[in-house]
């Protein structure tokens, strides 16, 4: 894991400590005339008592999203003087990793992405099979990539890789010097242009916040949060039972535990990736272990082959699942469906979102496999429908309620997992939600942030300042594969060249990019 | 790779004019045949040219068969694999004699010997290092300009 130096360390960077403001009353907190006013004056803060911290660009959220970009304004030369990221979290690969090795990615496995989307390198060069191939001294990676995916899986890095990536990277780039931990309340826009950013310093009690005065502000706060389908909600809290109903994205290791140790039923939710590899690590125990429980493996949507509006738009599928490499067709993060839906608006993107995007998962010849295995001895079952209802029965076991084409089917399981991946909406993040009400941002065809091509965000704009927003929260936009690593190195780039326009930084031409990559080689900070 | 139409153009042009153009280059005075030093450049160059006109169309062909991929992609095989069809079209072009400007006869070693490295070298360079200079390159589908 990261050896990271100690955020108050961050914080005390003395080019931006000999620029703090104290106010001059004593109380430090949000007013209620700040709280009310949509713009906010240096004397309206001031007066509140909240110290005043000056930067040019800050960065909210800490994540994956916060890290491409400023690893792109590090390598285009910006100093980390000029630039925080504020952040919860106390590296940018925390909640990935997080949210990976509960949906039963841990280091040693692969992830779903593309050979050439290197987070940790904006060139994508080299490639983590090539990097794979030179560190184990095998070919195995290279003639994977040659051969797929006609004759191979798509190759896929794993996750160790990755994070071991990340963690050099940011120690190249000195992101921990730029990283102040806290949580970010609100962005304000600023009497005079640019914007306010209250962070709530941690362990202060009572708060103690600090504005940030920034020309630039870009949100990359991730997922606004997790859904459960509302059935699995109102059985767990009418219940109390976090035991047997359990989501995917939060450590449910009990459950295989437990059927190590005792056969039963699993029922499982969703026709997606984490469905999949959940499906995996449970077929595997199975195996590996000679244990002899059933899985039943419940679609809302059933695929039974290949679909599409004709010929040229048809994606494989079968068995319950919609076949795809990675989230979306891989031409959307470059090729011709990328450009594709640059120019397309309202209904018509969203409808273009439908029909690319939908639930769907990689097929991998190892999956498939197993799930023949499964199939033809009986311990892996399909269904299609939804749940009306779910209960507790005498025996501990959850009935679920299924109702199918043939009618209503009663399935009980000793453990439900639910692999939906239902997103909250925006509106459930404090800051979105702040910016929607006070800010002037607004909803894409999709229902999330509403971002420019650059990936400003539409009608928050404070001459001369700017708020951008990335990741998962800007879904819906001109570019679709927003919530993927190479996602947020398009929209990175797009910001580091918009940057470049307003004067911030240096654009980034082949003369300086190859410099940058023979120090990336290197070792070497940008 | 993940090419538009004036992506593909675009790349194929500018690598082999730099990457095929250095090739051809280094690996002429080098060839076995026994044609004037001068001779083998011109006809090596016009090779060269060749690959790039008639690859325009081959460009038009290969974004027709893409759209019946859901993913709208180009795999890696592909691009190397393209090297049989589109080196056989520009022999037979030699042995037809139907390539203008080439003096005396080129054989079939020296062809293949500079096809082969020219294709090689290109499809190395469009599948990594390319990126290093060019780093909007890969997200606009190829496209330089």
């Amino acid at each position: 894991m990261a050896t990271d130096p100690p955020a108050d360390q961050a914080r005390e960077a003395p080019t931006i400590q000999a620029r703090i403001q104290p106010g001059p009353t004593s109380g430090g907190d949000l007013t209620d005339e700040l709280l009310k006013s949509d713009t906010w004056s240096d004397a309206m803060v001031g007066a509140a008592g909240i110290p005043i911290v000056d930067v040019p660009f800050v960065t909210v959220g800490g994540g994956m999203g916060s890290f491409i970009l400023v690893d792109y304004l590090r390598i285009a030369g910006v100093g980390t003087d000029r630039m925080r990221v504020l952040s919860d979290i106390d590296h940018p690969w925390q909640t990935y990793e997080y949210l990976t090795r509960v949906s039963q990615i841990p280091r040693p496995e692969r992830i779903r992405s593309d050979s050439a989307s290197r987070p940790d390198n904006i060139w994508g060069f080299p490639s983590y099979a090539l990097s794979e191939a030179i560190h184990d001294k095998t070919i195995k990676p290279l003639r994977q990539v040659f051969f797929e995916p006609m004759w191979a899986d798509f190759y896929t890095p794993r996750a160790g890789q990755v994070f071991a990536g990340l963690e050099r990277e940011a120690k190249r780039i000195g992101y921990f010097d730029m990283l102040v931990k806290g949580q970010v309340r609100m962005v304000r826009k600023r009497q005079g242009g640019g914007y306010f950013t209250i962070l709530t310093l941690p362990d202060a009690t009572p708060a103690r916040r600090v504005a940030y005065r920034s020309q630039f502000v870009h949100l990359a706060i991730g997922y606004p949060g997790l859904k459960y389908l509302p059935e699995l909600q109102a059985f767990r809290t009418e219940n109390q039972d976090f035991y047997h109903v359990v989501s995917a994205y939060e450590d449910h290791e009990h459950v295989y535990d437990r059927l190590r140790v005792k056969r039963g039923v699993v029922l499982i939710r969703g026709g997606g990736i984490v469905s999949s590899r959940v499906l995996q690590r449970l077929m595997d125990d199975r195996a590996n272990h000679n244990l002899d429980f059933e899985i039943v493996h419940l679609f809302r949507t059933y695929i039974s082959g290949s679909h599409g509006p004709g010929p040229w738009m048809r994606r494989r599928g079968g068995n319950g699942f919609a076949y795809q490499g990675f989230n979306y067709p891989k031409s959307v993060w470059g090729g011709q469906l990328k450009a594709k839906m640059r120019r397309l608006e309202g209904e018509q993107r969203a409808n273009e979102y439908k029909l690319m995007g939908g639930t769907n998962t990689p097929w991998r010849r190892s999956w498939q496999r197993q799930m023949n295995e499964g199939r033809s001895a009986g311990w892996y079952r399909v269904l299609s429908g939804t749940v009306e209802g779910m209960k507790v029965r005498e025996d501990g076991m959850v009935v679920n309620q299924v109702k199918t084409s043939q009618g209503l089917l009663e399935v009980a399981a000793d453990f439900v997992i639910d692999c939906t991946g239902l997103e909250a909406d925006i509106s459930e993040h404090r800051v979105l939600a702040d910016l929607l009400e006070h800010s002037g941002a607004g909803r894409n065809p999709v229902g999330r942030l509403d971002v420019e091509r650059d990936f400003e965000l539409r009608g928050t704009g404070n001459a001369p300042g700017v708020i951008y927003a990335s990741g998962a929260s800007t879904l819906g936009g001109y570019f679709p594969g927003v919530d993927t690593f190479l996602g947020l190195q398009v929209a990175a780039q797009e910001i580091t060249d918009d940057l470049a326009r307003r004067g911030f930084c240096p654009k980034i031409g082949p003369i300086r990019s190859t410099s940058q990559w023979l120090r990336w080689v290197r070792n070497r900070q940008p | 790779m993940l090419p538009t139409l004036p992506g593909r153009i675009q790349t194929r042009l500018f690598l082999l004019a730099i990457v095929g153009g250095l090739i051809t280059l280094i690996i002429v005075p080098v060839l076995p045949g026994s044609a004037p030093l001068g001779d083998k450049y011109r006809n090596g160059f016009l090779v060269l040219a060749s690959v790039a006109v008639l690859g325009v169309l081959w460009e038009l062909l290969y974004h027709l068969l893409m759209q019946w991929r859901w993913e709208k992609d180009w795999p890696t095989f592909f691009g190397l694999a393209t090297a049989v069809p589109e080196g056989l079209l520009i022999w037979l072009l030699l042995y037809e004699r139907a390539i203008p400007g080439i003096v005396g006869h080129v054989s079939g070693a020296d062809f293949i010997i500079q096809f082969s490295l020219v294709w090689l070298g290109v499809w190395l360079v469009a599948n990594g290092p390319m990126r290093v200079p060019f780093i909007r390159w890969r997200f606009h589908g190829g496209r330089l300009a």
